[in-house]
């Protein structure tokens, strides 16, 4: 094991393990989601979706849901000290930029496992589309971790963290949401999945988490120099 | 001293007032009238220009960025914060005169379809954070690192998501002004480049009134500060590598 996976796989265990005692994030965010689903259901007034209300009801609440955990990300390293121990020790930093982006991918899809068979249960007539639907969940959880990530370790140092995250990380996801909606609107249509432009809208999320992996790497250095 | 501070500003101010005096008597007396939109059509040698500036702009300021986190040179976070600052107010300017545009040739303010004004919304919207972001850190050297990391990311972010909206809409929606650009006539095109270049020199000649600006400003308050300790440790001397930095 290389002296960076050795110091990823650290940092991921100990967010894991620390996630795992002390539930901070994850109960509020699939909390979270199924109230907003709930709040769905009575604000349309519809017992069934599909097609492009069904997957904007979707992606919006699960943006949603990802900010509140993208709000704590950092919030333990900061308190506790995490960020000195970080730049005391002999490691390469961006160790600690891929175990958070990690840690908030396995906290996405912990979130998806729960609420997205919830969505289906509350809004779809057949369950056909969740299997295609995952290779655009997983795709597009690559790119909010990375850039939630980023956007987070950069609003953790500022007075107004809470406020910053949102505002930050809702324009820099746009992209990211316009390819995840365009992928699932045809495959949640009513007359069952429909595969229009589905590959065009991988590539583009493929690209997207590429380009932001890569300024995450690039940048997040500067982030903890002090 | 204070020469250094405006040095070519003066030059660079006329230029730019001759470039708009040309470009605009191009655009109203040489330019031919558009068969299709007539007098509206003219708009477009300012809209144009505008936006594509704000948008050089924008990545200007993430060259300026990548050039601070490089050097650690505070004065090079100063351009990238200007170059942003000057692109974000030609980018209100854009969102209005197509506005305009838009209400005159579709018949509405706003139009969602059309991808080039929905991808520069979310681009302005994303660098309008700018200023709540830079200002929401205290620590002098953390504000101007952690800007110069929002100007790098947010640089790379403005491609990606033209790309992504004009993907949403070209194929289901088709373009209206696909072929505005390739069948324009040798007048309009030289209408066209005289504006750009207009526009640019007026991009660089507020740039350079800015900086020039916040140098001097923050050259006084580099002064006062001298003094207040130089009054209160009975020594008037002002310490000569303060008072003598150039720009």
């Amino acid at each position: 094991m290389t002296p960076w996976t050795a110091s990823f796989t650290a940092i991921l265990g100990k967010d894991l393990r620390s996630e795992l005692r002390t539930m901070r994030s994850l109960p509020a965010m699939v909390l979270f989601a199924v109230t907003a689903f709930v709040i769905f259901r009575f604000g349309l007034d519809r017992t069934a979706l599909s097609g492009s209300l069904a997957s904007g009801v979707l992606w919006a609440t699960l943006l949603f849901a990802a900010i509140l955990g993208i709000n704590r990300l950092f919030v333990a390293e900061r308190d506790e000290g995490g960020f000195e121990a970080i730049r005391l020790a002999p490691i390469d930093r961006t160790s600690l930029l891929a175990a958070k982006s990690a840690a908030l991918l396995v906290y996405l899809l912990a979130l998806e496992a729960v609420t997205v068979p919830v969505f289906a249960l509350f809004f779809l007539d057949s369950a056909a589309a969740l299997g295609p639907l995952c290779a655009v969940l997983l795709l597009a959880d690559l790119g909010l971790a990375a850039t939630g990530a980023l956007v987070s370790s950069m609003a953790v140092n500022s007075r107004a963290r809470d406020l910053l995250v949102p505002l930050l990380l809702l324009p820099l996801v746009v992209p990211l949401m316009i390819a995840a909606t365009g992928a699932s609107e045809p495959l949640l249509e009513a007359g069952g999945p429909a595969y229009d432009r589905f590959g065009t809208w991988l590539a583009v999320l493929a690209l997207y988490d590429l380009v932001f992996l890569l300024v995450g790497y690039a940048v997040f250095d500067f982030l903890l120099e002090d | 001293m204070h020469a250094t501070y405006g040095k070519g500003l003066r030059t660079l101010s006329i230029a730019t007032v001759a470039a708009t005096a040309l470009a605009l008597s191009l655009v109203f007396f040489y330019a031919p009238l558009d068969a299709d939109q007539g007098f509206i059509q003219k708009i477009f040698y300012l809209h144009v220009p505008l936006a594509t500036m704000a948008l050089v702009g924008f990545m200007i300021g993430g060259v300026y960025g990548i050039l601070h986190l490089r050097s650690g040179d505070a004065r090079h976070d100063m351009r990238s914060y200007v170059a942003i600052h000057m692109s974000v107010i030609f980018g209100v300017g854009v969102l209005i005169t197509g506005a305009i545009w838009a209400k005159a040739s579709w018949g509405h303010w706003w139009v969602w379809d059309e991808p080039t004004l929905v991808s520069f919304l979310i681009v302005f919207l994303l660098y309008a954070t700018y200023y709540p972001f830079r200002y929401a850190i205290e620590d002098r050297d953390r504000q101007a690192r952690y800007a110069s990391v929002f100007a790098v990311t947010a640089g790379a972010f403005v491609p990606l998501n033209f790309l992504a909206v004009r993907l949403a809409e070209s194929l289901v929606h088709p373009r209206t002004f696909a072929t505005a650009e390739g069948g324009l006539p040798g007048e309009m095109w030289l209408t066209f480049l005289v504006s750009l270049a207009a526009m640019a020199l007026l991009w660089t000649t507020l740039f350079k009134f800015e900086m020039t600006a916040k140098n001097a400003s923050a050259q006084l308050s580099r002064l006062r500060r001298a003094l207040d300790r130089g009054a209160g440790s009975s020594s008037a001397r002002i310490a000569p590598g303060v008072a003598t930095r150039p720009d």
